[in-house]
C-alpha cells in the first residue's frame, strides 16, 4: 500500500496537466469530473494509506519512498522522494479530505463561471504542490511544493483577472511573501553548507549532533525559517496579504487560505521543530509572533464589514494560535487545531460562500441579515463552524483544540502567564467577532433577497464539513474530564515530541477550561447582548469618538498597510521616479555613445574620394618617415 | 658628363612641373614624354643602357601613346580645358604642395646625410640584365606575364560593349 | 660615365615622385591623375636604377623593368576604367565617383 504513496501528488497534478491541456474544449461535465475525481481518488488512497500506517504503528513510525533521482549534482543528491509520517499523514489527510469536499463544492459554486476548466486546473495543481510540500522527504522538494502553492494561490487570488484590484491583491500576496520565501531560501543554503545535507531526517540528525543548544546558528536557521512561516501564514509582520487575498473565488479562501496553504508556515516549523527546539529564543519568538498575531487580527477582525474578509483575520488570528502552539512546544496541539481549524475554517468560507453565491455576490455584511428562514442549511452549518470557531465548550472540535492550546501554553515549560493572557483575550475576541458576524448576516430584517439556493453538491461539503467541525473534537479528550482521551496526540507523538509540562501547574487545568470557557461564552453573551437584546447599547457604543477611531483604524488593519507604503513603497516608487531615465544604463548607452561618435569620426574619413585617400597615404607616409628618422 | 646628367635632371624635373600644371591634356601628355626622355639620358649616364632603351620604347613609346589614343577618343574639347582652369585655382595647390614639400625636406634630410661617396659606375649591359632576368628572377618574370595577361583580360573586359549593363547603371 | 653622388640620384627621384604626388592630389581630371600615377612610377623605378648603379648589379634594372611591366599593365586596366567610367558619367571628374561615402 505504501508503495503507492506517489500516486496521491501525482493524481491532481495529471489532473492539471488534462485539465490544462484541454482547456475550454473540455465540457464542464468533463473538466468536473476529472477536477474533482483525481483529488477524490487522491483522498481515498490516502484513507486507504492512512489503514496501512496505522497498522504499522508504532513499530514503524515513518516511510520513505523514492520515486526517481531529481538531480544529482557534485555530492548534493535531490531525489523526488516522499517521507510519511503521522504530522505528513495528518496534512495529506487535511488537504484531499477537506480538499475534495471544497472541489465539490466548486462544481456548484463555479457553475456559472467562464473559467470553469482553468478553476479546477489551478486547483488541482494546487493540490499536486501542496502534497508535494506536506511529503517532500528533503527540504528542496519541499521548497518545489513551497513555491507551487505560492504560484497557484497567485493565480487563483487573481482568477477574475479582468478586475485589477484582483490582479492587484494577487500581485501583493505574491510579493509579500516572496519576503518570506527569500529567508527560507537563504536558511536553506545555510544548513546545506553547514550540515552537507538537504535530507530533512538527516538535517535534524545532524543538527542536533553538530550544534549545541541555544547556539548562534540554529537560532539564525530557525529564524530564517521562521521567516518563510510568516511569509506563508500571514502571521506578523507579514500578514498583510491575506486579507486582500479574499479577492479570489471563495472555495479558493477556504481551500488555499483557510484550510491548507496558510497552515504550510505551521508544518515547515514542525517539521524542522528539532531545530527550533535547540534554539531557545527562536521558540520564544514564534510564541510571541503567534500571540501578537492572533491579538492583532482579532481586533481587525472586530470591524471588517466584509464577511470574508472577518473570515481571513479570523484565519489570520488562528493561525497565530498554531504559532503560540508550536513557540511552547505544544506541538501537538498545534497539530490538532490545525486539523479541527482546516475543518470549521473550510465550512465557514464554504458557508459564507453559500451566503454570497446566494446574494448574488453580495460580501457586505450590512446588506445581509435575516438568512435564518431563507437559508436553514447554511444557517445550521454555520452556526456550527462558528460555535467551532468560537470554541463553545463540550460540543465543538474548537473547544478541545483551542483548549488544548491554552492550557499548553499556560502549563509548558516554555509557556507563560503573559502568553496565556494574549491566548485568553484571543479567545474572547475571536466569540466577539464570529457571532457579530453571525447574527449580521443571519438575525434581523432581510436586507437583499436571496437569489439562488445551494445546490446538493454544495450542500454535501457542508453538511460533512460540518459533522467533523462538531465531533472531530472527540479524538482527544483533555485529562480533567475523568482520564480523556488522547487518541490523536498519541498517532502525532510518533512523530513529534509531547509537551513538557510544569509538574507545579498541572492540577490547574480545569481552572484553566473554566476561564476559556468562560471568554468563549461571555464573548458570545456580550455580542447577544449588544446586538440582539438590546441594540441601543450596542449602537450607542459604536458612536463613541474613541470606537469611530479605534474602529476605523483595525478595520484598516492596524495601519500595517499604510506603514508598508511609507516603509517600503513610497521609497521604493521615489527611487524609480528618480530613476526613470536609468542612470545605470546611462553608463551603457554613453558606452555606446562613444561607439557611435568614433564611427561617425571614421566615417567621416571616408569621404569616397580617391584624394582624400591619397593624402591620407601621403601624411601617413610623411609621418612614417618622421618617426623613423627622429625617435 | 656629370654636367649632362644634372642638366637631364634639370630637363626632367622642369617637364614634369609643366606636366602637372598643364590644363589640356595633350600638352601634359607631350611634356611627361620629354620628362620621360630626360630620365631616359639619366639611366644611359648611370650606365644602364638597356633600362634607358625600355624607357624610351615602353614608357615614353607604348603607354604615352596609349594615353594620347584614350584622350583622342574621349574628344574633350575646349569645354573640358575650361573646366581644367577653373579647377586649377592657386588654392588647390597649396595643400598638396606643403605636403609634398615636408616629405621633401624629410627625404633631403635623410639622403642628405647619406654621404655616400661618388663612385663610377660601370655600365650594366642588356647581356647582364638579361642573364640576371632569366636566372636568379625568372620566376619575377613569370609574375609579370600573368600580371600583363591579367590587365590585357581585365581591360578587354572593362572595354567590352555593354547592353545589359545599362540598365543597372 | 658620370661620378655623382649616390644621393643626388635618388633626390632626383624624389622629387619626381614627390611632382606626382602633387598631381595625383591636385587635379580633379582622372586622366591627369592617372599620369601622376605614371610619373610616380617612373620615379620609382629611377630610384630602382641609381641604386643598381651604385653597387654595380643588374638587380636594379631588373627591379625597373617589372615596374615597367606594372606601370603597362596599371594604364592598360586604368584607361580601360576611364573610358567606361567616361562612358557612364560624361565626365571626367573622380570627386563624383564617391558612392562610397561612410
Amino acid at each position: 500500500m505504501i508503495q503507492l504513496l506517489w500516486l496521491i501528488p501525482a493524481l491532481p497534478l495529471a489532473g492539471f496537466v488534462i485539465l490544462a491541456l484541454g482547456g475550454a474544449r473540455l465540457s464542464r461535465r468533463a473538466a468536473a469530473w476529472i477536477g474533482v475525481g483525481s483529488v477524490g481518488i487522491s483522498a481515498l488512497l490516502t484513507l486507504a494509506l492512512a489503514v496501512a500506517f496505522l497498522r504499522g504503528l508504532p513499530a514503524i513510525p515513518a516511510h520513505i519512498r523514492q520515486v526517481w533521482t531529481w538531480f544529482d549534482v557534485a555530492g548534493l543528491n535531490i531525489g523526488v522522494s516522499f517521507y510519511l509520517d503521522a504530522l505528513a499523514l495528518t496534512m495529506m489527510a487535511v488537504i484531499t479530505g477537506v480538499g475534495f469536499l471544497i472541489h465539490l463544492y466548486s462544481v456548484g459554486y463555479m457553475a456559472h463561471d467562464d473559467g470553469f476548466s482553468r478553476f479546477f486546473a489551478y486547483m488541482n495543481l494546487f493540490v499536486g504542490a501542496m502534497l508535494i510540500l506536506v511529503m517532500a522527504d528533503n527540504l528542496m522538494l519541499l521548497y518545489l511544493g513551497w513555491e507551487g502553492v505560492g504560484a497557484c494561490s497567485y493565480l487563483l487570488i487573481g482568477f477574475w483577472y479582468r478586475d485589477p484590484a484582483n490582479g492587484y491583491a494577487a500581485r501583493k500576496a505574491f510579493v509579500v511573501t516572496r519576503v518570506g520565501d527569500t529567508a527560507m531560501a537563504v536558511a536553506l543554503f545555510l544548513l546545506f553548507d553547514r550540515l552537507g545535507s538537504l535530507q530533512i531526517q538527516e538535517l535534524m540528525q545532524r543538527a542536533g549532533a553538530q550544534w549545541g543548544v541555544g547556539t548562534i546558528l540554529p537560532t539564525v536557521v530557525a529564524l530564517l525559517l521562521l521567516g518563510g512561516a510568516v511569509g506563508k501564514s500571514a502571521q506578523l509582520p507579514l500578514q498583510t496579504w491575506l486579507p486582500d487575498a479574499m479577492a479570489g473565488p471563495t472555495p479558493v479562501s477556504a481551500l488555499i487560505h483557510a484550510a491548507t496553504m496558510v497552515t504550510a508556515g505551521f508544518y515547515l516549523i514542525a517539521r524542522t521543530h528539532l531545530i527550533f527546539e535547540l534554539s531557545p529564543l527562536a521558540m520564544s519568538i514564534v510564541a510571541i509572533v503567534g500571540a501578537a498575531t492572533l491579538l492583532l487580527a482579532g481586533f481587525s477582525g472586530l470591524c471588517q464589514t466584509d464577511i470574508k474578509r472577518v473570515l481571513a483575520y479570523s484565519t489570520v488570528s488562528q493561525i497565530g494560535y498554531m504559532f503560540l502552539a508550536l513557540g511552547v512546544g505544544a506541538w501537538a496541539a498545534a497539530t490538532f487545531h490545525f486539523m479541527i481549524h482546516a475543518f470549521f475554517k473550510a465550512l465557514l468560507f464554504l458557508a459564507a460562500g453559500a451566503v454570497i453565491h446566494a446574494l448574488s455576490g453580495e460580501q457586505d455584511l450590512f446588506k445581509m441579515g435575516g438568512l435564518r428562514r431563507e437559508l436553514p442549511l447554511v444557517y445550521l452549518v454555520f452556526l456550527a463552524g462558528a460555535a467551532s470557531l468560537s470554541a463553545i465548550p463540550l460540543v465543538t472540535a474548537g473547544f478541545y483544540s483551542k483548549d488544548m492550546i491554552i492550557w499548553e501554553v499556560f502549563a509548558s515549560n516554555r509557556g507563560g502567564t503573559l502568553l496565556w493572557a494574549a491566548a485568553l483575550a484571543g479567545a474572547l475576541l475571536t466569540s466577539i467577532y464570529t457571532f457579530r458576524m453571525f447574527f449580521l448576516c443571519f438575525e434581523g430584517p432581510l436586507r437583499t433577497p436571496v437569489a439562488h439556493k445551494p445546490g446538493w453538491n454544495m450542500s454535501l461539503p457542508l453538511a460533512v464539513l460540518a459533522v467533523l467541525s462538531l465531533v472531530a473534537g472527540f479524538l482527544e479528550i483533555p485529562h480533567s474530564f475523568g482520564g480523556g482521551v488522547q487518541i490523536f496526540s498519541h498517532f502525532i507523538q510518533s512523530a513529534l515530541p509531547a509537551t513538557q509540562l510544569l509538574p507545579a501547574r498541572e492540577s490547574n487545568e480545569i481552572l484553566c477550561q473554566l476561564a476559556s470557557a468562560a471568554a468563549a461564552l461571555g464573548g458570545l453573551g456580550l455580542v447577544w447582548w449588544l446586538m440582539l437584546r438590546s441594540p441601543q447599547a450596542g449602537a450607542a457604543l459604536t458612536r463613541q469618538p474613541l470606537a469611530m477611531k479605534l474602529s476605523r483604524f483595525w478595520l484598516n488593519g492596524w495601519g500595517f498597510d499604510w506603514l508598508y507604503g511609507l516603509l517600503f513603497e513610497r521609497p521604493y516608487i521615489f527611487l524609480a521616479q528618480i530613476n526613470r531615465a536609468d542612470i545605470v544604463d546611462g553608463c551603457f548607452t554613453l558606452l555606446a555613445r562613444f561607439g557611435l561618435a568614433l564611427n561617425a569620426l571614421a566615417g567621416a574619413a571616408q569621404t569616397g574620394r580617391v584624394r582624400t585617400y591619397a593624402a591620407g597615404l601621403t601624411v601617413g607616409a610623411a609621418a612614417i618617415i618622421a618617426w623613423v628618422v627622429w625617435l | 658628363m656629370n654636367t649632362l646628367f644634372y642638366l637631364a635632371a634639370a630637363v626632367a624635373i622642369l617637364a614634369t612641373l609643366l606636366v602637372i600644371t598643364r590644363a589640356h591634356a595633350v600638352h601634359a601628355l607631350l611634356y611627361l614624354i620629354v620628362s620621360l626622355l630626360a630620365a631616359a639620358l639619366a639611366f644611359f649616364l648611370l650606365g644602364a643602357p638597356f633600362a634607358a632603351a625600355l624607357e624610351v620604347i615602353v614608357y615614353a613609346g607604348a603607354i604615352m601613346v596609349l594615353f594620347v589614343f584614350v584622350v583622342m577618343m574621349l574628344n574633350l574639347g575646349t569645354h573640358s580645358v575650361r573646366g581644367e582652369r577653373q579647377w586649377l585655382r592657386p588654392a588647390a595647390w597649396v595643400g598638396p604642395g606643403l605636403l609634398a614639400a615636408v616629405l621633401l625636406a624629410e627625404l633631403v634630410y635623410v639622403l642628405g646625410g647619406w654621404s655616400a661617396p661618388a663612385t663610377t659606375p660601370a655600365a650594366i649591359g642588356p647581356r647582364e640584365v638579361g642573364l640576371a632576368l632569366f636566372g636568379p628572377y625568372v620566376l619575377a618574370v613569370e609574375l609579370a606575364s600573368v600580371m600583363l595577361l591579367a590587365g590585357l583580360v581585365g581591360a578587354y573586359h572593362l572595354a567590352r560593349p555593354q547592353k545589359e549593363a545599362e540598365g543597372e547603371a | 660615365m658620370v661620378t655623382i653622388p649616390f644621393s643626388h640620384g635618388l633626390l632626383l627621384a624624389a622629387a619626381l615622385f614627390l611632382l606626382g604626388v602633387i598631381c595625383v592630389l591636385t587635379r580633379r581630371n582622372i586622366i591627369f591623375m592617372l599620369l601622376g600615377l605614371e610619373i610616380m612610377l617612373n620615379a620609382a623605378g629611377l630610384a630602382f636604377v641609381v641604386a643598381g648603379a651604385r653597387w654595380g648589379q643588374p638587380d636594379g634594372q631588373i627591379m625597373f623593368l617589372i615596374v615597367l611591366a606594372m606601370a603597362a599593365a596599371e594604364v592598360s586596366v586604368g584607361l580601360a576604367l576611364v573610358l567606361e567610367w567616361y562612358h557612364r558619367m560624361h565626365s571626367l571628374d573622380v570627386d563624383q565617383a564617391s558612392r562610397l561615402r561612410g
